[in-house]
C-alpha cells in the first residue's frame, strides 16, 4: 500500500517537473518571439511549410468528414423524421469540433514530427551549439518562427477545412440524398452563429501553438543519436495529439460550458 | 584602443573548473590561463574531457564549480542576452563540423556575418568565398550543400566558418583530424596566421603532435580531469613527466593505462 502510494507520488512529481520544464520552455520561447531580432525569412519558411503544404492532407480529411457526417446524420435522423437537420448538424460539427480537431491531429502528425526530427538532428549533431557560438539564439532562430507559424497558420487551415467540410456535406446531401441545393444552403446558414466559427478558430490557434511547441520541445531536448531523434519524433506526435484532445475539451467547456 | 588599463587581464582564465555528468567526473579542477594573442594547445587521451572543457568556456555546458573569466568577466551563469554579446568574440571549430545542413556551404561560412553582424548578403558572400579559398576550397564549393562534401572538406568549411568573422578568440577542436598530411599542414599554417597576423587568441585541441608543435606557444596535457603538465611547446620533449612522454611518443606501455573495459 505504502509502496503504491510512493510510486504514484513519484510519477506525480515526474509529471509536475515535466509540466514545469515545458512551461519555462514555452515562456522563454514566447518572450523571444516578441523581442527583436526577428527572422522574417524563417517565419515565412515555417508558414509555408505548415500552412501551404498541409493543405492537401487537411482538405482531404475535411471533405470526407463532411461527406460522412451528412450520410450518418441523414440515416440517423431519418428514424425520427428529422432529415431537415442534416445541414445544421454538418456545419456545426465541422466548425466547432471536427474541423479543428481533425486538422490539428493531421498537422500534428505531419508538422510536429518533422519539427522534432529537424531540431533533434540539429541538437545531436551540435548544430544548435554552433548556432550559439555564432551569436544566434536558438530560441529566436529555430523555435520562435515555428511557434508563430503554428499559431497563425492553423486557424487559416481550419477555416479552409470548415468550408471544404461543409461543401463535402453539401455534395452528399444534394447528389446522393436528393436535397434541394438552395434549401440545403439556406439551412446551413440558418442556425450558424459567429461563436461556432470563432470557438473553432480559437481551438485551431491553441492547437497550432501546441503542435509547434511539442515538436520544438522534444526536438530541442533530444539526446543520443538517431535513436534519440526517433524517440523525440514519436513523443512530439503523441503528446501533441493528447494535448489537442485535452484542450479541445477545456476550450469547449469555456465557450459553451454554461 | 584609446584607453588601455595598466594590468590587462588574460584573455581566458579558468580557475578550479569542475564538470561531471552524473557520477562520471570529467573535469576535476582545471586551472588554465590563456594570454592575449597566445596559442595554447590541449592534448590528452580520447574521452578525457578536452571538448567538454571548451564547451564550458563557450557556455554550452555549465560547470558545477569554478570560475571562467573572458577578458576579466565571469561567464559562468551569464544570462543568455549577455552571452550572445560575448559570443561575438569567439569562433569555434566543432570536432564533428556541426555545419548547418539546411544552408549552402557559403551560407554556413557567412552565417556569423549575416546573422551575428547583420552584414548584407552580397558582402558576406565575398568574404565567405575568400575564407573558403584560404582553406583550399574553390568558390564553386560554396554553392554545394554540406552533405555533398567529403568529411575533410566539411572540416575545412567548418574551419572557414570559425574564422569568418575574424574573432578575437578561436577554439579549434581537432582541426587537422581527417585531413591528408599536406592539407593538415596548410591548416596549421592558417591557424598560425590567424594568431600571428590577426592577433587572435587560440585554444586548440589535437592528437596530432606535429600540428601541436607547429601551432602552440604552450601545450597543456589533460589527464584524469586535471591539467597535469603545462609548459612552452619547445619544452615538451624535456617535460620530465612520464605521462607526457608516453603520450607524445604514443607508447602503449607506461603510466597511462588505457581503460579498455571502463
Ligand atoms: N553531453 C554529455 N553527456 C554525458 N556525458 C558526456 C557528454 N559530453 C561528454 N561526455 C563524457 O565526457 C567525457 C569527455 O568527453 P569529451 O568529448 O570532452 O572527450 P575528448 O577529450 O574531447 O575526447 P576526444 O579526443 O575523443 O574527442 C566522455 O567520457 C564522455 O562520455
Ligand atoms: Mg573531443
Amino acid at each position: 500500500m505504502i509502496d503504491l502510494l510512493r510510486a504514484v507520488g513519484r510519477l506525480f512529481i515526474v509529471f509536475l517537473s515535466h509540466v514545469g520544464r515545458l512551461s519555462v520552455f514555452a515562456a522563454t520561447a514566447l518572450s523571444h518571439a516578441v523581442r527583436p531580432p526577428f527572422y522574417p525569412r524563417l517565419i515565412l519558411r515555417a508558414t509555408i511549410e505548415i500552412g501551404y503544404y498541409s493543405l492537401p492532407v487537411v482538405g482531404l480529411t475535411a471533405i470526407f468528414s463532411g461527406m460522412v457526417l451528412a450520410l450518418q446524420s441523414y440515416t440517423g435522423f431519418a428514424r425520427f423524421s428529422a432529415e431537415g437537420a442534416v445541414a445544421t448538424v454538418v456545419v456545426l460539427s465541422m466548425t466547432r469540433e471536427l474541423g479543428p480537431v481533425l486538422a490539428g491531429l493531421m498537422v500534428a502528425g505531419r508538422i510536429g514530427a518533422s519539427m522534432a526530427a529537424e531540431i533533434g538532428t540539429m541538437r545531436v549533431t551540435e548544430q544548435i551549439d554552433a548556432l550559439q557560438t555564432l551569436s544566434t539564439d536558438p530560441f529566436k532562430y529555430l523555435i520562435a518562427p515555428r511557434l508563430l507559424a503554428g499559431l497563425l497558420m492553423l486557424p487559416l487551415l481550419v477555416l479552409v477545412a470548415d468550408v471544404i467540410g461543409v461543401f463535402g456535406g453539401y455534395l452528399v446531401a444534394v447528389y446522393k440524398l436528393g436535397f434541394n441545393p438552395a434549401t440545403y444552403i439556406s439551412r446551413t446558414w440558418e442556425y450558424l452563429e459567429a461563436l461556432d466559427v470563432i470557438s473553432g478558430l480559437t481551438k485551431a490557434a491553441v492547437f497550432g501553438f501546441l503542435i509547434s511547441l511539442m515538436g520544438c520541445y522534444h526536438g530541442y531536448h533530444s539526446k543520443g543519436g538517431a535513436q534519440g531523434v526517433g524517440a523525440a519524433t514519436t513523443n512530439s506526435v503523441v503528446s501533441a495529439a493528447i494535448l489537442i484532445l485535452i484542450f479541445n475539451y477545456v476550450i469547449t467547456a469555456l465557450y459553451f460550458g454554461k | 584602443m584609446s584607453h588601455m588599463p595598466a594590468n590587462r587581464p588574460p584573455k581566458i582564465q579558468l580557475t578550479d573548473v569542475h564538470k561531471a555528468f552524473g557520477p562520471k567526473v570529467v573535469l576535476d579542477g582545471i586551472d588554465l590561463t590563456v594570454g592575449r594573442g597566445e596559442s595554447v594547445v590541449v592534448i590528452g587521451g580520447s574521452g578525457t574531457g578536452k571538448s567538454v572543457m571548451l564547451k564550458c568556456v563557450l557556455g554550452l555546458l555549465t560547470p558545477e564549480r569554478g570560475s571562467i573569466l573572458v577578458d576579466g568577466k565571469e561567464v559562468v551563469g551569464m544570462r543568455s542576452r549577455e552571452r550572445t554579446q560575448v559570443m561575438q568574440k569567439f569562433g569555434m571549430l566543432f570536432q564533428g563540423g556541426a555545419l548547418f545542413d539546411s544552408l549552402k556551404v557559403w551560407e554556413n561560412v557567412a552565417f556569423g556575418l549575416i546573422q551575428g553582424r547583420k552584414m548584407p548578403r552580397e558582402q558576406a558572400h565575398e568574404i565567405a568565398v575568400d575564407k573558403l579559398s584560404q582553406v583550399g576550397l574553390a568558390p564553386s564549393a560554396g554553392d554545394l550543400w554540406p552533405s555533398e562534401l567529403s568529411g575533410g572538406m566539411q572540416k575545412r568549411v567548418s574551419l572557414a566558418r570559425a574564422i569568418a568573422t575574424n574573432p578575437e578568440i578561436i577554439f579549434f577542436d581537432e582541426p587537422t583530424t581527417g585531413l591528408d598530411p599536406i592539407m593538415a599542414d596548410v591548416i596549421n599554417d592558417l591557424i598560425v596566421k590567424c594568431v600571428k597576423e590577426l592577433g587572435a587568441t587560440a585554444l586548440s585541441i589535437t592528437h596530432d603532435m606535429a600540428s601541436a608543435r607547429k601551432i602552440a606557444d604552450r601545450i597543456a596535457m589533460l589527464y584524469k580531469g586535471k591539467l597535469i603538465w603545462i609548459g612552452p611547446a619547445d619544452e615538451i620533449d624535456r617535460s620530465g613527466n612520464p605521462f607526457v612522454d608516453q603520450f607524445i611518443h604514443g607508447r602503449a606501455e607506461g603510466p597511462i593505462k588505457m581503460e579498455l573495459r571502463a
